[in-house]
C-alpha cells in the first residue's frame, strides 16, 4: 500500500516535464536548459562505454539531437534523464558497432561467467587511500580499473552507481530484469573493489619499507 | 549469518534497505567476521571514490562548444521543420 509521502512524490511532477512542455510548444530556449543539465552526464556515459574521447563527444551530441527529434515520443512515463540516457547508451553501442565492423556487441558481453562472485582479497585499506595519490595518479588507477570490467558489468555500475539511477531505472535502460541488474551490480562492486585493493590495501611496516605501489611500479600487473 | 549470506545481501546492506532483523544478525556477523567487515567497509568505499572522483571530467572549453554545436543542430533541425 503506498503511504502518504509516496503519493505525494507520485503526484508531485519532476521540474523536467515542465521544459519538455516548453520545448514542445517551440521554446528552444528550454532546451538549451535540459541539455546544460545534463550534456556531463551523457558525455561520462559515453565515454564509459565507447571508451573513446571522440566518439563519446559524437554520441553525446547525437543523443541530444535524437531526443530534440523524437520529443513527441517521450510519454512522461519515466523521468526524462532516464529517456535520455537510454538513447546515449543506444547511440554509445551503435557507435561501438560501426568500429568493430562484423562483431556483435551487447550487453552481454563476458557476463555469462561466475568469475569473480566472490571477494578474493580480503585486506584492509589504509584511511583514506586516495590522498596518498595525486589527482592524476588517482585518475588513472581509477580509468584503468573499470576499463578492466566487462562492459555489461561498468554499464550497470555507472548507471547505478555513479549516474544514481534506481535499479529500476537502470533496467529499463538497459533493457535488462531488475535481477539481472542486480547480479551485475554486485559483481562490478566486487571486481573493483578487489582490483582497488591493490593500490589501497594498508601499508603492513614490512610491506611500507618494500616496493611502492603506485602505478606503473607494477602493481597493477 | 554465514559468510555467503551476508554476500547476498551486500548490496542491500550498502542500499539501506534491510529490516532491523537483518541488520542486528548482520552486527553480530561482522563483530566476528573480519574478511566480511573489511567487504562491507571497501566496497562502500570503491562507490564513494568513483561518485566523487569524474575520471571524465569534460573540460569547460569543450563543454560550451558540444554545447553550442548541439542547439545549433536542434536550430536548424526546427527550422527545416518549419521550412
Amino acid at each position: 500500500m503506498p503511504t502518504i509521502q509516496s503519493i505525494a512524490e507520485v503526484n508531485e511532477p519532476h521540474p523536467d516535464v515542465a521544459l519538455v512542455e516548453r520545448v514542445r510548444g517551440g521554446d528552444i530556449s528550454a532546451y538549451d536548459t535540459l541539455v546544460r543539465k545534463y550534456e556531463r552526464q551523457l558525455f561520462r556515459i559515453a565515454q564509459h562505454i565507447t571508451q573513446n574521447r571522440e566518439d563519446a563527444e559524437d554520441v553525446m551530441q547525437d543523443a541530444f539531437l535524437k531526443a530534440y527529434e523524437k520529443l513527441d515520443q517521450f510519454q512522461g512515463n519515466s523521468k526524462f534523464y532516464t529517456w535520455l540516457v537510454r538513447i546515449a547508451v543506444n547511440e554509445s553501442l551503435m557507435r561501438l558497432r560501426k568500429r568493430r565492423t562484423g562483431k556483435t556487441v551487447s550487453m552481454d558481453e563476458d557476463v555469462q561467467t561466475e568469475e569473480g562472485s566472490m571477494p578474493r582479497d580480503f585486506a584492509d585499506w589504509a584511511p583514506n587511500p586516495e590522498q596518498n595519490f595525486t589527482q592524476t595518479e588517482l585518475g588513472e588507477i581509477l580509468g584503468k580499473t573499470i576499463q578492466g570490467l566487462p562492459q555489461g558489468f561498468r554499464v550497470v555500475f555507472v548507471l547505478r552507481d555513479v549516474e544514481g539511477l534506481s535499479t529500476e531505472e537502470t533496467a529499463e535502460t538497459l533493457g535488462l530484469s531488475v535481477p539481472a541488474v542486480k547480479s551485475r551490480l554486485l559483481r562490478a562492486r566486487l571486481q573493483l573493489r578487489d582490483r582497488l585493493t591493490r593500490y589501497f590495501r594498508k601499508k603492513t611496516p614490512a610491506a611500507a619499507s618494500a616496493a611502492d605501489t603506485k602505478p606503473g611500479n607494477g602493481a597493477e600487473k | 549469518m554465514t559468510c555467503r549470506e551476508f554476500l547476498e545481501i551486500l548490496d542491500d546492506v550498502i542500499d539501506e534497505s534491510i529490516s532491523a532483523e537483518t541488520r542486528a544478525e548482520l552486527e553480530t556477523h561482522l563483530r566476528k567476521c573480519g574478511h566480511c567487515k573489511v567487504v562491507l567497509n571497501t566496497t562502500r568505499k570503491t562507490i564513494e571514490i568513483y561518485r566523487c572522483h569524474d575520471i571524465y571530467e569534460l573540460p569547460a572549453d569543450d563543454t560550451d562548444r558540444l554545447h553550442a554545436a548541439i542547439m545549433e543542430r536542434c536550430q536548424k533541425k526546427r527550422c527545416d521543420d518549419h521550412a
